[in-house]
Protein backbone atom coordinates (compact mmCIF):
# COMPACT_ATOMS: atom_id res chain seq x y z
CA UNK A 1 0.00 0.00 0.00
CA UNK A 2 1.26 3.51 -0.71
CA UNK A 3 1.20 6.57 1.46
CA UNK A 4 -0.76 9.48 0.13
CA UNK A 5 0.08 12.50 2.25
CA UNK A 6 -1.34 15.71 0.76
CA UNK A 7 1.02 18.57 -0.09
CA UNK A 8 1.42 20.91 2.88
CA UNK A 9 -0.31 18.43 5.16
CA UNK A 10 0.70 17.85 8.71
CA UNK A 11 -0.71 14.44 9.50
CA UNK A 12 -1.62 14.10 13.13
CA UNK A 13 -3.28 11.01 14.48
CA UNK A 14 -5.90 11.66 17.14
CA UNK A 15 -7.27 9.21 19.63
CA UNK A 16 -10.91 9.94 18.75
CA UNK A 17 -10.54 8.97 15.07
CA UNK A 18 -9.92 5.75 13.36
CA UNK A 19 -6.48 5.94 11.76
CA UNK A 20 -5.25 3.83 8.91
CA UNK A 21 -1.59 2.95 8.90
CA UNK A 22 0.22 2.54 5.61
CA UNK A 23 3.84 2.00 4.75
CA UNK A 24 6.17 3.17 2.03
CA UNK A 25 9.74 1.83 2.20
CA UNK A 26 10.90 2.52 5.77
CA UNK A 27 8.53 5.41 6.51
CA UNK A 28 5.36 4.94 8.50
CA UNK A 29 2.87 7.78 8.16
CA UNK A 30 -0.41 7.95 10.03
CA UNK A 31 -3.11 9.35 7.77
CA UNK A 32 -6.35 10.06 9.61
CA UNK A 33 -9.44 8.59 8.00
CA UNK A 34 -13.10 9.26 8.59
CA UNK A 35 -15.71 6.67 9.50
CA UNK A 36 -16.24 5.95 5.79
CA UNK A 37 -12.56 5.13 5.32
CA UNK A 38 -11.81 8.23 3.20
CA UNK A 39 -8.75 10.30 4.10
CA UNK A 40 -9.53 13.51 5.94
CA UNK A 41 -7.66 16.45 4.45
CA UNK A 42 -5.84 18.48 7.12
CA UNK A 43 -7.08 21.98 7.70
CA UNK A 44 -6.00 25.18 9.34
CA UNK A 45 -8.36 27.11 11.59
CA UNK A 46 -7.93 30.85 11.17
CA UNK A 47 -9.39 32.97 13.97
CA UNK A 48 -9.83 36.75 13.70
CA UNK A 49 -12.66 39.14 14.52
CA UNK A 50 -11.61 41.34 11.57
CA UNK A 51 -13.25 40.22 8.33
CA UNK A 52 -10.42 41.87 6.35
CA UNK A 53 -7.72 39.94 8.19
CA UNK A 54 -9.71 36.69 7.96
CA UNK A 55 -9.92 37.10 4.20
CA UNK A 56 -6.21 37.89 3.87
CA UNK A 57 -4.87 35.08 6.04
CA UNK A 58 -7.26 32.61 4.42
CA UNK A 59 -6.04 33.60 0.96
CA UNK A 60 -2.40 33.31 2.05
CA UNK A 61 -2.95 29.84 3.53
CA UNK A 62 -4.95 28.60 0.55
CA UNK A 63 -2.09 29.70 -1.67
CA UNK A 64 0.02 27.26 0.36
CA UNK A 65 -2.59 24.59 -0.50
CA UNK A 66 -4.16 24.38 2.95
CA UNK A 67 -7.84 23.85 3.50
CA UNK A 68 -8.93 26.72 5.75
CA UNK A 69 -11.82 27.21 8.12
CA UNK A 70 -12.04 30.87 9.16
CA UNK A 71 -14.01 31.93 12.23
CA UNK A 72 -14.49 35.21 14.03
CA UNK A 73 -14.01 34.19 17.66
CA UNK A 74 -12.12 31.89 20.00
CA UNK A 75 -15.40 30.41 21.18
CA UNK A 76 -16.33 29.46 17.62
CA UNK A 77 -12.84 28.03 17.07
CA UNK A 78 -13.26 25.72 20.08
CA UNK A 79 -16.60 24.53 18.68
CA UNK A 80 -14.94 23.69 15.36
CA UNK A 81 -12.05 21.96 17.12
CA UNK A 82 -14.55 19.66 18.76
CA UNK A 83 -15.83 18.44 15.41
CA UNK A 84 -13.08 18.98 12.81
CA UNK A 85 -11.15 15.69 12.49
CA UNK A 86 -7.78 16.83 11.23
CA UNK A 87 -6.59 20.25 12.30
CA UNK A 88 -2.94 20.82 11.42
CA UNK A 89 -2.66 24.33 12.83
CA UNK A 90 -4.55 27.15 14.51
CA UNK A 91 -3.63 30.70 13.53
CA UNK A 92 -5.31 33.30 15.69
CA UNK A 93 -5.38 37.02 16.24
CA UNK A 94 -4.27 38.05 19.71
CA UNK A 95 -6.70 40.82 20.45
CA UNK A 96 -10.32 39.71 20.12
CA UNK A 97 -13.37 40.53 22.23
CA UNK A 98 -14.53 38.02 24.89
CA UNK A 99 -11.75 35.49 24.29
CA UNK A 100 -8.30 36.68 23.28
CA UNK A 101 -5.94 34.62 21.17
CA UNK A 102 -3.90 34.04 24.32
CA UNK A 103 -6.99 32.64 26.11
CA UNK A 104 -7.60 30.35 23.14
CA UNK A 105 -3.96 29.24 23.18
CA UNK A 106 -4.21 28.36 26.88
CA UNK A 107 -7.39 26.34 26.37
CA UNK A 108 -5.82 24.42 23.50
CA UNK A 109 -2.65 23.66 25.46
CA UNK A 110 -4.64 22.61 28.53
CA UNK A 111 -6.63 20.07 26.51
CA UNK A 112 -5.23 16.55 26.21
CA UNK A 113 -6.97 16.17 22.83
CA UNK A 114 -5.88 19.51 21.37
CA UNK A 115 -2.53 20.33 22.93
CA UNK A 116 -0.46 18.88 20.09
CA UNK A 117 -2.01 21.26 17.55
CA UNK A 118 0.45 24.08 16.79
CA UNK A 119 -0.94 27.53 17.55
CA UNK A 120 0.36 30.67 15.86
CA UNK A 121 -0.57 34.09 17.24
CA UNK A 122 -0.96 37.25 15.11
CA UNK A 123 -1.00 40.80 16.38
CA UNK A 124 -0.86 44.29 14.90
CA UNK A 125 1.16 45.47 17.92
CA UNK A 126 4.75 44.64 18.68
CA UNK A 127 4.59 44.19 22.45
CA UNK A 128 7.58 42.14 23.66
CA UNK A 129 5.90 41.02 26.90
CA UNK A 130 2.89 39.83 24.92
CA UNK A 131 5.10 37.87 22.52
CA UNK A 132 7.06 36.29 25.36
CA UNK A 133 3.91 35.34 27.23
CA UNK A 134 2.47 33.59 24.18
CA UNK A 135 5.66 31.72 23.36
CA UNK A 136 6.02 30.62 26.98
CA UNK A 137 2.46 29.33 26.91
CA UNK A 138 3.39 27.16 23.94
CA UNK A 139 2.66 29.24 20.86
CA UNK A 140 4.56 28.01 17.85
CA UNK A 141 5.21 31.48 16.48
CA UNK A 142 4.10 35.08 16.78
CA UNK A 143 3.43 37.06 13.60
CA UNK A 144 3.09 40.82 13.28
CA UNK A 145 0.27 42.01 11.10
CA UNK A 146 -0.08 42.57 8.25
CA UNK A 147 0.92 38.96 7.70
CA UNK A 148 3.11 38.41 4.65
CA UNK A 149 3.51 35.44 2.33
CA UNK A 150 7.00 34.90 3.78
CA UNK A 151 5.48 34.55 7.27
CA UNK A 152 3.11 31.86 6.04
CA UNK A 153 5.95 30.07 4.20
CA UNK A 154 7.99 30.02 7.38
CA UNK A 155 5.28 28.56 9.58
CA UNK A 156 3.99 26.07 7.03
CA UNK A 157 7.52 24.79 6.43
CA UNK A 158 7.88 24.30 10.16
CA UNK A 159 4.56 22.43 10.28
CA UNK A 160 5.81 20.02 7.62
CA UNK A 161 8.74 19.16 9.86
CA UNK A 162 6.50 18.35 12.85
CA UNK B 1 -12.51 46.43 -45.00
CA UNK B 2 -11.20 49.92 -44.31
CA UNK B 3 -14.14 50.55 -41.96
CA UNK B 4 -13.52 47.30 -40.13
CA UNK B 5 -9.88 48.31 -39.68
CA UNK B 6 -10.94 51.70 -38.38
CA UNK B 7 -13.33 50.06 -35.89
CA UNK B 8 -10.61 47.72 -34.77
CA UNK B 9 -8.21 50.65 -34.39
CA UNK B 10 -10.82 52.59 -32.43
CA UNK B 11 -11.37 49.69 -30.10
CA UNK B 12 -7.64 49.27 -29.58
CA UNK B 13 -7.31 52.98 -28.87
CA UNK B 14 -10.16 52.85 -26.36
CA UNK B 15 -8.53 49.91 -24.56
CA UNK B 16 -5.28 51.78 -24.53
CA UNK B 17 -7.00 54.83 -23.05
CA UNK B 18 -8.58 52.75 -20.30
CA UNK B 19 -5.32 50.98 -19.51
CA UNK B 20 -3.57 54.33 -19.39
CA UNK B 21 -6.22 55.76 -17.07
CA UNK B 22 -5.86 52.69 -14.87
CA UNK B 23 -2.10 53.12 -14.62
CA UNK B 24 -2.43 56.84 -13.91
CA UNK B 25 -5.05 56.23 -11.19
CA UNK B 26 -2.93 53.56 -9.54
CA UNK B 27 0.13 55.79 -9.49
CA UNK B 28 -1.85 58.72 -8.14
CA UNK B 29 -3.20 56.61 -5.30
CA UNK B 30 0.33 55.54 -4.45
CA UNK B 31 2.11 58.91 -4.89
CA UNK B 32 -0.48 60.76 -2.86
CA UNK B 33 0.02 58.21 -0.11
CA UNK B 34 -3.49 56.84 -0.07
CA UNK B 35 -2.21 53.29 -0.44
CA UNK B 36 1.08 51.67 0.36
CA UNK B 37 2.86 48.48 -0.62
CA UNK B 38 0.47 46.35 1.46
CA UNK B 39 -2.23 47.02 -1.15
CA UNK B 40 0.07 45.46 -3.75
CA UNK B 41 0.30 42.39 -1.52
CA UNK B 42 -3.50 42.23 -1.48
CA UNK B 43 -3.66 42.51 -5.26
CA UNK B 44 -1.00 39.82 -5.59
CA UNK B 45 -3.36 37.39 -3.90
CA UNK B 46 -5.70 37.60 -6.88
CA UNK B 47 -5.76 34.57 -9.11
CA UNK B 48 -8.11 32.74 -11.44
CA UNK B 49 -10.12 31.40 -8.52
CA UNK B 50 -10.42 34.89 -6.96
CA UNK B 51 -10.05 37.42 -9.79
CA UNK B 52 -11.69 40.24 -7.79
CA UNK B 53 -10.06 39.51 -4.45
CA UNK B 54 -8.70 43.04 -3.94
CA UNK B 55 -12.10 44.59 -4.56
CA UNK B 56 -13.75 42.06 -2.23
CA UNK B 57 -11.25 42.90 0.51
CA UNK B 58 -11.78 46.62 -0.08
CA UNK B 59 -15.53 46.09 0.28
CA UNK B 60 -14.97 44.24 3.56
CA UNK B 61 -12.68 47.03 4.71
CA UNK B 62 -15.19 49.80 4.06
CA UNK B 63 -17.96 47.83 5.77
CA UNK B 64 -15.74 47.17 8.77
CA UNK B 65 -14.25 50.64 8.94
CA UNK B 66 -17.66 52.33 8.77
CA UNK B 67 -18.69 50.32 11.82
CA UNK B 68 -15.44 51.06 13.66
CA UNK B 69 -15.69 54.79 12.89
CA UNK B 70 -19.23 54.73 14.24
CA UNK B 71 -17.94 53.03 17.41
CA UNK B 72 -15.37 55.79 17.90
CA UNK B 73 -17.99 58.48 17.23
CA UNK B 74 -20.34 57.02 19.81
CA UNK B 75 -17.55 56.62 22.34
CA UNK B 76 -16.52 60.27 21.88
CA UNK B 77 -20.09 61.27 22.61
CA UNK B 78 -21.06 58.86 25.37
CA UNK B 79 -17.77 58.52 27.24
CA UNK B 80 -16.18 61.97 27.57
CA UNK B 81 -12.43 61.91 28.19
CA UNK B 82 -12.38 58.12 28.32
CA UNK B 83 -9.09 58.07 26.39
CA UNK B 84 -8.48 54.37 27.01
CA UNK B 85 -11.78 53.44 25.44
CA UNK B 86 -11.30 55.87 22.54
CA UNK B 87 -7.81 54.48 21.97
CA UNK B 88 -9.00 50.86 22.03
CA UNK B 89 -11.59 51.52 19.34
CA UNK B 90 -9.13 53.48 17.19
CA UNK B 91 -6.57 50.68 17.54
CA UNK B 92 -8.99 48.34 15.76
CA UNK B 93 -9.50 50.82 12.94
CA UNK B 94 -5.78 51.39 12.60
CA UNK B 95 -5.23 47.63 12.33
CA UNK B 96 -7.77 47.39 9.56
CA UNK B 97 -6.10 50.26 7.68
CA UNK B 98 -2.72 48.50 7.97
CA UNK B 99 -4.12 45.29 6.55
CA UNK B 100 -5.34 46.90 3.35
CA UNK B 101 -2.52 49.41 3.01
CA UNK B 102 -4.60 52.54 3.67
CA UNK B 103 -1.55 54.56 4.69
CA UNK B 104 -2.99 58.09 4.98
CA UNK B 105 -5.93 56.88 6.99
CA UNK B 106 -3.63 54.82 9.20
CA UNK B 107 -1.49 57.88 9.81
CA UNK B 108 -4.49 59.86 11.06
CA UNK B 109 -5.49 56.94 13.30
CA UNK B 110 -2.02 57.05 14.82
CA UNK B 111 -2.34 60.82 15.41
CA UNK B 112 -5.62 60.21 17.21
CA UNK B 113 -3.98 57.60 19.44
CA UNK B 114 -1.11 59.97 20.18
CA UNK B 115 -3.60 62.60 21.30
CA UNK B 116 -5.34 59.99 23.47
CA UNK B 117 -1.99 59.31 25.08
CA UNK B 118 -1.60 63.03 25.77
CA UNK B 119 -5.13 63.36 27.13
CA UNK B 120 -5.81 66.01 24.50
CA UNK B 121 -9.55 66.10 23.72
CA UNK B 122 -9.33 68.79 21.09
CA UNK B 123 -6.51 66.99 19.33
CA UNK B 124 -8.56 63.78 19.34
CA UNK B 125 -11.56 65.54 17.84
CA UNK B 126 -9.45 67.18 15.14
CA UNK B 127 -7.70 64.00 14.14
CA UNK B 128 -10.94 62.00 14.21
CA UNK B 129 -12.37 64.49 11.75
CA UNK B 130 -9.33 63.85 9.53
CA UNK B 131 -9.77 60.08 9.85
CA UNK B 132 -13.31 60.41 8.53
CA UNK B 133 -12.20 62.70 5.73
CA UNK B 134 -9.45 60.29 4.63
CA UNK B 135 -11.91 57.41 4.82
CA UNK B 136 -14.30 59.19 2.46
CA UNK B 137 -11.52 60.18 0.07
CA UNK B 138 -10.10 56.65 -0.06
CA UNK B 139 -13.50 55.15 -0.70
CA UNK B 140 -14.02 57.52 -3.65
CA UNK B 141 -10.61 56.82 -5.14
CA UNK B 142 -10.79 53.06 -4.76
CA UNK B 143 -14.28 52.96 -6.25
CA UNK B 144 -12.93 54.81 -9.30
CA UNK B 145 -9.91 52.50 -9.47
CA UNK B 146 -11.97 49.33 -9.38
CA UNK B 147 -14.40 50.71 -11.92
CA UNK B 148 -11.49 51.34 -14.28
CA UNK B 149 -10.26 47.82 -13.62
CA UNK B 150 -13.63 46.38 -14.54
CA UNK B 151 -13.72 48.44 -17.73
CA UNK B 152 -10.19 47.46 -18.66
CA UNK B 153 -11.12 43.78 -18.32
CA UNK B 154 -8.60 40.93 -18.13
CA UNK B 155 -6.06 42.75 -20.33
CA UNK B 156 -6.12 45.69 -17.97
CA UNK B 157 -5.79 43.40 -14.98
CA UNK B 158 -2.72 41.86 -16.54
CA UNK B 159 -1.07 45.26 -16.88
CA UNK B 160 -2.19 46.54 -13.44
CA UNK B 161 0.19 49.25 -12.27
CA UNK B 162 2.63 48.34 -9.56
CA UNK B 163 2.04 50.74 -6.73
Amino acid sequence: MEVTAAAGACCRGRGDHHAGEEERSSAKVVVPVGSDGAEVEPCVIAVDDSSVDRALVTALLRRSKYRVTAVDSGKRALEILGSEPNVSMIITDYWMPEMTGYDLLKKVKESSKLKQIPVVIMSSENVPTRITRCLEEGAEDFLLKPVRPSDISRITTRMLLH
Amino acid sequence: MRNLRLNSDSRRAARGDRAGALIRTGRILSRLGYLDEQFCQVEDLQDEASPNFAEEVATLFFKDSARLISNVEQALEKYPKDFNRWDAYMQQLKGSCSSIGASRMKSECMSFRDYCGQGNVEGCMRSFHKVKREHGALRQKLEAYFQLLRQAGPAGAATRPGM
